[in-house]
């Protein structure tokens, strides 16, 4: 008797370029790798509205409040779409925030780091967009459909949000002695926690080689985090701000930058729960989880009474 | 006194801003996602309708003045917006029966200014009036919600409406600038609107199984410049960066 190996079909399928739906049979690992991957996503945008909402109320002209204020909700709808993409994969979505509040869940590292000044908002929107855009770039061309589908949508916005972080970053470069200072100054503090984005060396990864066999990634982390740094050098010098790497050259056989030794002890630390804001940004999480509950309590013992009044009616 | 236009742009101008200001503290902190999204909206909305209204204003005082420097450079005294704007946020149902309250004044404000002989207000009015009409359906849905969800969020919002209610004479109080171009035909009549709004939030109200407040003492100021403590705090956060560098752009 012939079996059927479900796994090898599965890869050929996956080979063949086309995308895996939620109705489609798919390996355990494949499903729990993605619900992993996309939850973490979703838990990133939704902490990411933290660090930058903290300059809403202070930004400092209404033009530039308007656009920080629309930046910051499309984060949070990223999020949304991000967990219905995760719920597609049977996950669901007030289990998945719950890991994230009790901490078990990750997210991306680099919203434990502070934003001191005005000129982060603009070095976020340039580099951890920009670098969040390299790897979701990438995405919109992942093996599992609806994950996909909501990079394209995602990618669309971030690339406006990047424009606009750039813009604020001209904006300084261009002004007083003060406010270059404040740029470079939010470069110097981002710089090394946005290469860090991308995620260990391809040495180090552990779960790159199979994400990349399902094509669920489709390039490596330093393939990624090269890309990153070969479009943003020259972007800094057009605003006559200096990287703090005194590594970095232009290798010219190849035409990429090489740069010095990431500090991976920092990154690790801060994964661990060590950096600056890891304990702020959880507590903000969960107190608004916790304020709400009432609300959200309300909310579903009136929609209960809507529905029996409603039947009451229909009844009658 | 300032001429009586720009007196009255100023104040529409600055309820919007003050308004703005203090439901995008929310941006971030909702109770769930989707109304996070939905309150971020409504802030939006109202900051476009304060930069609409101060680029007015700015054009009417002239002298290179422009809506940031009336958002930025002006003092506690010379802004006009009513005291309620400015409370602090509160609870997410000190938030929304704020919200309702002062959205239903402000749908019946821009619909009577839709009939305004000044031809910028009225566009204004015009570009603004489906924007206001969704606010004051979705914060009179999270009243009757709250009202009649359970026994604390009835208790919690009872006690906002009580709080907030002293604030709600000021809405309709009339100077000299507004009897002056309620005259020309500029601005609506604002015991109109006062009947208008009661019969509307009386009508919600008892949705929400929630009882309207006597009117008793009511606190006033905000158009001429007497605020809140909170005012203070609220200018002194969105104001700081501006005027720690006066000569820097943004």
């Amino acid at each position: 008797m012939e079996t059927i190996n479900f796994e090898d079909r599965f890869q050929e399928y996956v080979d063949s370029e086309q995308k895996v739906e939620p109705k489609h049979w798919m390996p355990e690992p494949y499903r729990k790798t993605l619900i992993r991957q996309i939850s973490q996503h979703a838990h990133s945008e939704v902490v990411g509205m933290l660090p930058e909402a903290n300059w809403i109320s202070r930004a400092p002209s209404l033009r530039r409040k308007v656009a920080l204020l629309a930046k910051v909700q499309d984060e949070a709808g990223h999020g949304l779409y991000l967990y219905s993409a995760a719920e597609t994969l049977g996950a669901d979505r007030s289990d998945l925030v719950g890991d994230l509040l009790s901490g078990k869940a990750k997210y991306s590292s680099i919203f434990n780091y502070p934003t001191r000044s005005w000129a982060d908002i603009g070095a976020i929107g340039w580099l951890v967009d920009g670098a969040a855009i390299a790897n979701q770039v990438m995405l919109c061309r992942t093996s599992y459909g609806p994950y996909a589908r909501a990079m394209v949508r995602i990618c669309k916005e971030e690339s406006f949000h990047q424009r606009q972080g750039y813009e604020i970053m001209l904006s300084l470069c261009r002004g007083t002695k003060e406010q270059k200072e404040m740029a470079q100054d939010a470069l110097n503090r981002w710089w090394w926690p946005s290469l860090m984005m991308f995620g260990p060396t391809d040495k180090e990864s552990t779960n790159s080689a199979q994400s990349m066999n399902w094509k669920i990634k489709r390039k490596s982390n330093d393939e990624l985090r090269q890309e990153f740094i070969d479009k943003t050098v020259p972007q800094a010098e057009f605003l006559g701000l200096t990287i703090p790497d005194e590594h970095l050259e232009l290798d010219e056989k190849t035409g990429h930058y090489q740069f010095g030794p990431i500090d991976w002890e920092e990154f690790y630390q801060v994964l661990k729960g060590n950096g600056p804001c890891n304990k702020e940004r959880l507590e903000a999480r969960n107190k608004a989880h916790d304020d709400g509950r009432w609300v959200r309590e309300a909310a579903n013992a009136f929609a209960k009474k809507t529905l029996e009044r409603k039947g009451e009616n229909s009844a009658a | 006194m300032e001429n009586p236009l720009l007196s009255y742009t100023l104040f529409l101008a600055d309820n919007s801003l003050i308004t703005g200001q203090r439901l995008s503290e929310w941006c971030g902190y909702g109770p769930i996602l989707e109304q996070d999204i939905a309150l971020s909206n409504i802030a939006l909305d109202h900051l476009g309708q304060a930069r609409m209204l101060l680029q007015y204003a700015a054009e009417q005082k002239g002298e290179g003045w422009t809506e940031d420097r009336l958002a930025y450079f002006r003092d506690e005294k010379n802004f006009r917006n009513l005291l309620m704007t400015e409370l602090p946020k509160g609870d997410w149902g000190y938030t929304v029966m704020r919200a309702f309250l002062y959205d239903t004044y402000h749908f019946y404000e821009m619909t009577g200014l839709l009939q305004s002989k000044d031809e910028q207000l009225r566009a204004i009015a015009q570009k603004a009036i489906k924007e206001i009409r969704y606010h004051a359906q979705w914060s009179a849905e999270w009243v009757i919600r709250l009202g009649d969800g359970t026994e604390e969020s009835h208790q919690r919002v009872k006690g906002s409406l009580l709080e907030l209610w002293p604030f709600t004479g000021e809405f309709f109080e009339t100077d000299e600038a507004a009897i002056e171009l309620n005259g020309r035909g500029i601005a609506p009549n604002y015991a109109h609107i006062r009947t208008q709004w009661k019969a509307k939030v009386e009508e919600v109200l008892e949705l929400a199984t929630l009882e309207r407040p006597e009117d008793g003492w009511m606190q006033s100021g905000g158009r001429n410049g007497a605020h809140t403590e909170h005012m203070g705090y609220l200018l002194a956060e969105m104001q700081h960066i501006p005027r720690s560098y006066p000569d820097a752009q943004w």
